[in-house]
């Protein structure tokens, strides 16, 4: 029993110390944000990165998940609600939740393990310190770039894999369930909000920067060697991707 | 001129620094020796503010930098110049971009203004065509250049250097201790180095000074440390397992990426 206390004092410490640490690097990072225009050339290599380099998985990502959803929504509706809901409910699926969720799912494993993974790297070979000897602080120069590239280019992320989950959707519909596009649009107008959109584009802004924070954290808190930084990397996934999911119930119980 | 005064430090309860007492003059060259684990690394991070010390003073040009702020801290790292154990070039980065990182951020120089100066800083470690390659095109004794150069690109007061001769061969050290010797003269500059290697010591050093169970246990010339009498810096010196010093490093930790000294 007072092991078991001991133990879960322990883990307690952990968790607020650690929780500690990473508001401690966010205040950092937001009172660096002031040099963000004269770091511009740093932000847009990071965006590049981030942003650019991401759209290929992110499309992909999108069109099945518009396929999977059209197909699974059919079967589920088939019988009880008119197929010209169809377009509408994998719609708003799809932008409200599906887009935003599932792009920052994959980028916490593409994004935030690599940024986990190069500043991890930079820390055990000491580039890091060697940044700092210049008189360079670490986190305006590493951190401040990669959290706003990913709080910038999450949204625009989530816009196109939305574009092209609906694109998806239709084309399943169309191809494989022989709805026409005059039905499978016909009730999206009607029940448009832009409120779905933008909720969904706030989530996509709050995922990404878990997403960047959680890389860069997780990066500078590196030790080890090599073996440390592939545990960093399978840590910032983790706990990312909890911290995403956390994120859009709290996110959905504020916004819905 | 820096003055150390009963610096102490540990890493989870294990000291590793317990009460060092150093003074550094100006234009001097100073090598510290002693075990791997024995604090001679944390000693330097220590010097330029990268680690923290539990107790002590640490005053470079009558400054107190383990009382100063952040920002403070930043403009003593100016006078700076630090070689680490593995260079640590900036792997993204052209050997040009990593020696003229410092002058891009802090001086309001061109663009080619900066290229001249780093090609010049190259030339003087002996490296005059490879600007244009990435780290991992260049052996280790080049990156130790590369490394040097970066580190005298913003002309510093004082040059760390970290194990400046571990990982290379015999004639590649011996390159290296010459351009320590020829920088420490040609700069002006103060010198302060840590090395086990023994060969590398008595070459660069002006004085040397052995880190022993988180103290200096010996302060002398290079004569004075060939013909002393104290056993444990003589077991040190001759590298004899036999003697006073015991195979586990008294103090020595794990520091994670310190990975020696």
């Amino acid at each position: 029993m007072r092991k078991a206390i001991t133990r879960l004092g322990a883990v307690t410490y952990r968790f607020f110390n650690e929780a500690g640490e990473i508001f401690s690097l966010l205040g950092k990072i937001l009172f660096f944000s002031k040099k963000l225009i004269e770091d511009r050339a740093l932000l847009f290599e990071q965006m590049i990165a981030i942003g650019y380099n991401s759209l290929p998985i992110v499309l992909m990502v999108g069109a099945f998940t518009g396929a999977v959803s059209a197909w699974q929504t059919n079967y589920q509706i088939e019988g009880y609600v008119p197929v010209r809901f169809l377009g509408l409910a994998t719609y708003k699926a799809v932008v409200i939740e599906l887009g935003p969720v599932l792009t920052a799912l994959i980028l916490a494993g593409r994004i935030g393990s690599s940024i986990a993974a190069e500043l991890g790297t930079m820390k055990v070979t000491e580039q890091i310190d060697a940044l700092e000897s210049l008189a360079i602080n670490s986190v305006r120069y590493l951190a401040v770039p990669r959290f706003f590239a990913g709080l910038f280019m999450m949204p625009i992320l989530v816009i196109f894999a939305d574009f092209i989950a609906v694109l998806g959707a239709f084309l399943v519909a169309q191809l494989f369930l022989g709805i026409p596009p005059q039905i499978f649009f016909s009730e999206i107008p009607t029940y448009f909000h832009v409120h779905d959109i933008m909720a969904g584009l706030y989530k996509a802004t709050m995922f990404g920067a878990i997403i960047s924070l959680i890389g860069c954290y997780i990066g500078f808190a590196t030790t080890g060697g090599a073996e440390g930084v592939g545990k960093a990397t399978i840590r910032s996934f983790v706990l990312s991707a909890i911290l995403i999911l956390i994120a859009d119930y709290l996110m959905a119980t504020l916004l819905f | 001129m820096i003055e150390i005064k009963g610096l102490t430090k540990s890493f989870e309860d294990k000291p590793v620094l317990q009460g060092v007492d150093l003074t550094i003059g100006t234009g001097e060259s100073i090598v510290i020796i002693g075990r791997s684990g024995c604090g001679k690394s944390v000693l330097l991070k220590l010097l330029i503010g990268l680690l923290t010390p539990d107790s002590g003073q640490i005053i470079i040009d009558g400054s107190d930098i383990t009382s100063l702020k952040e920002s403070e801290l930043y403009k003593v790292r100016h006078k700076f110049g630090v070689l680490f154990q593995g260079a640590a070039l900036f792997d993204s980065m052209t050997v040009r971009e990593n020696v003229s990182l410092g002058l891009t951020e802090h001086t309001d120089l061109s663009p080619d203004r900066i290229a001249e100066i780093s090609d010049e800083k190259l030339r003087q470690v002996g490296l005059p065509d490879i600007q244009d390659l990435k780290p991992a095109e260049l052996s280790g004794g080049m990156k130790k250049r590369v490394g040097l150069a970066r580190a005298i690109a913003m002309n510093p007061q004082y040059v760390l250097y970290d194990e400046p001769t571990t990982g290379l061969d015999p004639i590649m050290a011996d390159i290296i201790n010459e351009l320590v010797i020829r920088l420490n003269d040609e700069l002006d500059v103060t010198t302060i180095a840590v090395t086990h290697d023994m060969v590398s010591a008595y070459k660069v050093a002006d004085r040397i000074v052995m880190l022993h169970r988180g103290v200096i246990l010996f302060d002398g010339t290079p004569e004075e440390v060939k013909n002393t009498d104290n056993e444990v810096v003589r077991q040190f010196i001759e590298g004899r397992a036999e003697g006073p010093i015991k195979p586990v490093p008294i103090g020595g930790v794990s520091l994670g990426n310190h990975r020696s000294g």
